[in-house]
């Protein structure tokens, strides 16, 4: 069991506060990502876990006992760092078994030990090869081994792979998870990277400036963001951010963007639902991914025309930016789907994926269409 | 006239050759990128044209004319490196003002006011023109150095990897910006970068270098949707072409251990008489899982990408990736099925790695 308690965290150097108020339940077996901007206080939050950093109010419980009074080396965890931290003089089998040495284990439990992470991290093959003969990834495996070894009841990573060149971090994404899958260990992961957390976590926590933004599942997260901040900070391209104003008939309500350049058909109660969902509606932000704007090539019904700008080739997809007033919506659309820069085309909002933001608190405002 | 071409050129450093037999050709107006892993030859070639090293060999020709005896400050091209290199004590004003000062230019104070207003406007930095540059953000740093670029009005811009420093939101933002700057400006630019996603999306063409060579040149669809050789196909897209062991045989691909067995379509390669070892490609959009497809699999893993969900699939010890949409519920080692799309599978040689739909 490692059932990881934050309650009420805070710790702040001077007036400045590192970590504020912070509250989080990581399960059993749970895999936990840490995500945000350098300086939002993941890392910190991951080494106040590991025992590495001291918190100022608040406690933290590993399965139920709070740890505050304990060493690092006391709390059973393992900690991962980007950077590798092997021993060089050491082969990367003595590097694994480094963590053993004071166990006071037969040299044959040890063995088998070793044989058995490096299995699974399939490196039996490098075992008597040194740090300086391994390549990037081969040495982060290494680590990894060296911090599986002891079975302990956590794992915590910080940006274990942010080193690594983009092929070799898709491929170490995927060990990563089915190395979590076949040992079962609750882990807590610390990354700036959304690819990364979306992939690997069970849940995402989300944090900004020391205080957590949102917690939730990949799905979450991209289909439901808390606020604005959560909203752009998850998904690639970014979404859609712009202002909104309602013009409501009674009969149709129409979304207008861009100072009214644009305008999109809603339902007649938006409005209503809006205000109803406690908030003001007349500072209103508009969020939609670009795959929630969607494109015809001709006349279509609810579509309006607009001017086709930069088209990124994407290769699987295309993102076309389509210039509203003096905004840009950008959109997902099929490979080579608008020809080329200044060709009219008809989008529409797709009504589920649109969001609604209150511009003052940047909070999303709950009200979900379609 | 900025048409940049090289011919021929080759740069030796000591024993190591860092750009071997290089022939390349960039349009005047033309956004073209060179792309490549660290090593590749990518930045040397830039210096190269940019006159900060000279050929061991070959020609290159700026605007029609051999540019081996001219000085860099001659050549007129302008470079944005990666790192920012700006004036701290200066405020974004003299920064910008600062390569207009130089006696050889002769500007006027009015033409210099008039073409640093001109720049901030363009790059949307007006409003920082009497700050210190070390009171900006790492995206304005960037914008300045561009700026400074764009003032002298060169005849080119080469840019060695400008983005790679920002965070991913910035690169996104700076990415859209660059390109309609170019658009804007109508100039050359030689845009360097080891991002692929960088290449394919604001390349009018894109040049793939690998250990000091030109691997490829074309439009991103066409590096992306027709590699010439195995090394393009990995590098090229995100997440990498699924690469495997398998063979061509008659008019039949294979791979897998013979788990998966296509008809060969006519753009992915001739049949073959005999046996003939490949490896082959396929993207994991071109993979289609459902309860109607033909071969069975386990999932290995799931990555939620938010828009799509990225599995990887196991037969037997091989592991490849299939796209799918977010809506679709897959568990991992639950048994899926799947089939290639024989229309968008390549077959490159086993041994030299080159595309079959290119060679014999």
């Amino acid at each position: 069991m490692a059932e990881i308690v934050l309650r009420d965290i805070e710790k702040y150097f001077g007036d400045n506060y590192v970590i504020r108020k912070l509250n989080l339940t990581i399960a059993h077996k749970e895999f936990v990502v840490l995500l945000g901007p350098s300086g939002c206080g993941k890392t910190t939050t991951l080494r106040a876990i590991a025992g590495l950093e001291e918190i100022d109010s608040g406690d933290i419980l590993i399965d139920g006992k709070p740890v505050q009074g304990l060493q690092a080396g006391e709390r059973d965890i393992a900690f991962v760092f980007q950077l590798f931290a092997l021993y060089p003089h050491l082969t990367a089998y003595d590097n694994i078994a480094f963590p053993l040495r004071a166990t006071r284990e037969s040299r044959s439990e040890v063995d088998a030990k070793v044989r058995a992470v490096a299995h699974s991290l399939q490196i039996e093959h490098l075992l008597s090869r040194r740090p300086s003969h391994l390549s990037g990834g081969d040495m982060q495996r290494v680590a990894i081994g060296r911090a599986l070894v002891r079975r302990p009841k956590a794992m915590l990573m910080d940006e274990p792979i942010g080193a690594l060149d983009a092929k070799l971090r898709e491929e170490m994404r995927t060990e990563l998870k089915r190395l979590h899958l076949e040992n079962d260990q609750t882990t807590v992961y610390v990354t700036h990277d959304q690819v990364e957390a979306m992939s690997l976590a069970d849940r995402i926590a989300i944090m900004n400036e020391g205080v957590l933004q949102q917690v939730g599942t990949p799905e979450d997260v991209y289909q439901y963001p808390a606020n604005l901040f959560v909203a752009q900070f998850v998904g690639s391209p970014v979404m859609n951010i712009t202002k909104a104003k309602l013009d409501a008939d009674g009969a149709r309500t129409k979304v207008m963007l861009a100072e009214g350049a644009a305008a999109f058909d809603f339902p007649p109660d938006l409005e209503q639902r809006i205000a109803s969902a406690g908030r003001p509606s007349s500072d209103l932000v508009l969020g939609i991914r670009p795959e929630g704007v969607l494109v015809s090539r001709g006349e279509a019904d609810g579509h309006i025309p607009v001017e086709a700008h930069i088209i990124e080739p994407l290769g699987a997809y295309d993102i076309v930016d389509l210039k509203v007033g003096s905004e840009f919506l950008r959109a997902r659309t099929t490979s080579g789907f608008v020809g080329k820069p200044g060709d009219t085309v008809w989008a529409k909002l797709d009504q589920s994926q649109t969001h609604f933001f209150d511009s003052g608190s940047g909070d999303a405002i709950n009200v979900r269409l379609g | 006239m900025a048409h940049i071409r090289l011919d021929r050129v080759t740069k030796i450093f000591g024993g190591t050759t860092a750009v071997r037999d290089l022939s390349l050709d960039v349009e005047n107006g033309e956004f073209f990128v060179l792309l490549g892993p660290t090593g590749a030859g990518k930045t040397t070639t830039l210096r190269l044209i940019a006159g900060l090293e000279k050929p061991t060999s070959g020609t290159i020709a700026i605007g029609g004319e051999d540019v081996r005896e001219w000085s860099a400050a001659e050549r007129d091209v302008a470079l944005v490196f990666q790192y920012y290199s700006l004036y701290p004590r200066y405020t974004v004003y003299q920064n910008l003002a600062f390569p207009l000062k130089s006696r050889a230019r002769h500007y006027s104070a009015e033409e210099i006011e008039e073409r640093v207003h001109k720049a901030a406007q363009t790059l949307r930095i007006d409003h920082l023109l009497d700050r210190k540059t070390d009171k900006l953000s790492g995206g304005e740093m960037q914008r300045v150095s561009i700026g400074r670029a764009i003032v002298r009005e060169p005849k080119a811009f080469l840019m060695d990897e400008p983005l790679s420093n920002l965070d991913a939101k910035l690169r996104e933002a700076l990415r859209s910006e660059l390109k309609d700057l170019q658009m804007k400006l109508g100039a050359t630019f030689l845009f360097v970068t080891h991002d692929q996603i960088e290449a394919m999306s604001m390349g009018d063409k894109v040049g793939v270098l690998n250990k000091g060579r030109i691997v490829q040149v074309g439009k991103p669809q066409e590096i992306y949707n027709a590699p010439r050789d195995v090394f393009v196909a990995g590098f090229v897209g995100s997440p990498a072409m699924n690469l495997l062991a398998g063979e061509v045989r008659g008019g039949r691909v294979s791979a897998m251990s013979g788990k998966v067995e296509v008809p060969l379509n006519g753009a992915a390669g001739k049949p073959s008489s005999g046996r003939r070892a490949v490896t082959v490609g396929i993207r994991s959009e071109d993979i289609s899982v459902g309860p109607d497809e033909a071969v069975e699999a386990r999932v290995h893993d799931v990555e939620n990408h938010g828009v799509e969900k990225i599995v990887t699939l196991r037969v037997d010890e091989h592991l490849f990736r299939a796209t799918v949409p977010a809506t679709v519920a897959v568990n991992v080692e639950s048994p899926v099925k799947f089939s290639f799309n024989p229309s968008k599978l390549h077959c490159f040689d086993r041994s030299t790695g080159a595309n079959l739909a290119f060679s014999a």
